[in-house]
């Protein structure tokens, strides 16, 4: 007989009947909880939980951990995501009892070092995008977005104008469209350049009276700096339209140029990306939004201020858009982009930079004979490849994808941006050293030859996982979101 | 190269639209389905809605997007295809045929004239697409 699969949901591995703790017995009377609960409140049956010892849980759970796959474990060149190392000083530091243990509802000026710690981390975010002000408010770049775009709303409402439509590039990573419609607005795609730039004739052609801003992504999500952004700034407020940068490729730009210089009104963080921060199952995460000085009466309340040598929370703020999240933000994210703004200092921010945008480029030479490269580069700290001449063979960005995960990495983001045919983007990031890109490039540059010669083995991939290739199509047909109980 | 019929007429967001009658029959073209990849969920109006021309009356999503489906002319809905709730699948497999989507009423007929034909869209797909 084989070893129970710990692999397996907790449900489905123990036996009926199995417990794993023993409760002293009781030393108050026991209630008949029928005497306090009104009849329609108690439930009939007994909750179906797991049946498990403690020795199932600890060996199921060690198993689910060996199944991780992230960034401690592997290159993950996640497009988009800057998925870079996240030092573990960061975890040391928001581990502190005097971090950890505080009570989000503890009076101010009993936590005037954890108030202090977001008031400096918000000025050194301003700092760094040329922005007067900064909310640490929301909980991912997605909720920066929408804290934007509600502040652009409010500020428009104040001037007595009534607009209602934003101008999103085709280019744009679909959270950009979605908070610009969550935000009330209508949204308006406008058609990228083949490089992904924006065309200004036609954005000229589009800022009507009634349009309240313009979103873009800067370096734009080709990987690609949008050379002309001074004029489409300049264009956009001319007209009386706000620009908002969605800030997801900071990492390009950190301490070279900044959006508030480029002529941005607001601008959002990813603080789990760019700023060290876990991203994805490791920890929640945070999207601070910057404001220039003209947005600042709106931002979300309370807003952290500095009273003589106190720190205090400002609620008084009546052309606030209002509280966006339980308490003040991720505040243990707060930490750890504050430890690593504070470790790497001005100059080594730079160099974050300028050495994410060197492996991008990197890898780009070296691909460039065997993937067509979306547009001419050099490109910033991304490159977008694109498939189109595998796809000839019958081989797809997704197929190669998942050839990657046989041959020991992580994919780059596929299909994404929506208007480039077959697209694989890479971003390496600045941690990663020059043996790991040139292990990956062989590995991409392994997998362009299979495609000529021997398709089968990247059809059949993965087959070294712990789950071969999914059925991702059924999986969204046929969603099967919980595990439910067998009767 | 493509598969495009001649008898229907086409817009750039790649929905076909036919002529039965008075009546419009509308889903989307080959190419379009083959862009999207598998179709996971199709996102209809109810029959007796207003359809707009150049703009949006459902959604569609794939594995990959989720996309607008833009009417080809205005009108009233009159006819929603329902089995694609439950077999979106059929968009892929049929798009011409089974995989239609709604039936408009139109109230400007004369909108017909201003959509692609068979080699115009044909055209446009050689210009634009890859
Ligand atoms: C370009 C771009 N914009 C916005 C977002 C949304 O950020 P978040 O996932 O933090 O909500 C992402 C996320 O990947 C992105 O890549």
């Amino acid at each position: 007989m084989a070893m129970p699969r710990y692999d397996k949901l907790v449900f489905e591995i123990g036996a009926p009947g199995r417990v794993g703790y023993s409760l002293p017995a009781s030393d108050v009377p026991v209630e008949d909880p029928r005497a306090g609960i009104p009849d329609s409140y108690l439930r009939r049956e007994a909750p179906a939980l797991p049946e498990v010892s403690e020795f199932d849980v600890v060996r199921h759970y060690s198993r689910l951990s060996q199944l991780n796959y992230g960034v401690d474990t592997h290159f993950y060149p996640l497009g988009s995501c800057t998925m870079k190392y996240n030092p573990k000083l960061n975890e040391t530091m928001a581990r502190l009892p005097g971090f950890a243990r505080l009570h989000p509802l503890t009076p101010p000026a009993s936590a005037q070092g954890a108030l202090g710690l977001m008031h400096d981390l918000a000025q050194m975010l301003g700092e760094i995008a040329g922005m007067d002000a900064v909310s640490l408010q929301p909980a991912a770049g997605a909720q920066g977005e929408l804290a934007g775009v509600l502040m652009i709303r409010a500020f428009h409402r104040a001037n007595g104008e009534k607009r209602t439509k934003v101008l999103v590039p085709d280019s744009a990573h679909g959270t950009n469209p979605a908070s610009t419609a969550l935000a009330g607005y209508q949204v308006v795609q406008l058609k990228s350049l083949a490089n992904g730039d924006v065309d200004l004739a036609d954005l000229e052609a589009h800022l009507a009276p009634d349009v309240a801003a313009f979103m873009i992504t800067q370096p734009n999500t080709l990987g690609l700096f949008e050379q002309r952004i001074l004029e489409i700034t300049d264009l956009c407020h001319a007209r009386g339209v706000q620009v908002y940068m969605d800030g997801a490729n900071l990492n390009a730009i950190l301490g070279i140029t900044r959006p508030g210089d480029l002529g941005f009104d607001v601008c959002h963080f990813n603080l789990h990306k760019t700023f060290t921060t876990p991203h994805g199952g490791g920890g929640p995460g945070a999207g601070p939004v910057g404001v220039k000085s003209h947005l600042e009466p709106f931002l979300p309340a309370p807003v952290v201020v500095r009273r003589g040598e106190a720190y205090a929370l400002d609620w008084k703020r009546p052309k606030s858009i209002g509280k966006l999240q339980a308490f003040w933000g991720n505040f243990g994210m707060l930490v750890r982009a504050y430890t690593y703004i504070r470790t790497m200092g001005p100059d080594g921010l730079r160099e974050v930079s300028e050495n994410a945008v060197l492996n991008a480029n990197y890898i780009m030479a070296r691909l460039a004979k065997d993937y067509d490269v979306a547009a001419p580069g050099p490109c910033m700290h991304e490159c977008v490849l694109s498939a189109r001449k595998q796809k000839k063979l019958g081989v797809t960005a997704m197929d190669i994808a998942k050839r990657l995960l046989d041959l020991g990495f992580y994919a780059p983001s596929t299909y994404f941006p929506l208007i480039v045919e077959e697209a694989l983007m890479i971003e390496p990031t600045e941690t990663e050293s020059k043996e790991t890109l040139d292990a990956f490039c062989d590995a991409m540059i392994q997998i362009a030859r299979e495609a000529e010669q021997s398709p089968a083995v990247i059809h059949e991939a993965p087959v070294t996982t712990s789950v071969r290739r999914l059925d991702q199509t059924r999986a969204a047909r046929e969603p099967d979101l919980r595990w439910a109980p067998r009767r | 190269m493509a598969n495009i019929p001649a008898e229907l007429r086409y817009t750039k967001d790649h929905e076909w639209a036919k002529q039965e009658g008075g009546r419009i029959r509308v889903g989307i073209t080959h190419f379009a389905q083959e862009q999207l990849g598998d179709v996971v969920f199709v996102e209809l109006p109810k029959a007796g809605a207003r359809a707009t021309a150049k703009k949006a009356f459902g959604v569609v999503e794939s594995v990959k997007a989720v996309s607008d489906l833009f009417a080809p002319l205005s009108g009233e809905v009159v006819e929603v295809n329902d089995a694609l709730a439950k077999a979106p699948e059929t968009v892929n497999g049929d798009p011409y045929g089974k995989g239609w989507m709604i039936v408009i009423a139109p109230s400007a007929p004369r909108e017909w004239d201003g959509l692609l034909t068979a080699s115009q869209y044909e055209e446009f797909l050689a210009q634009s697409g890859p």
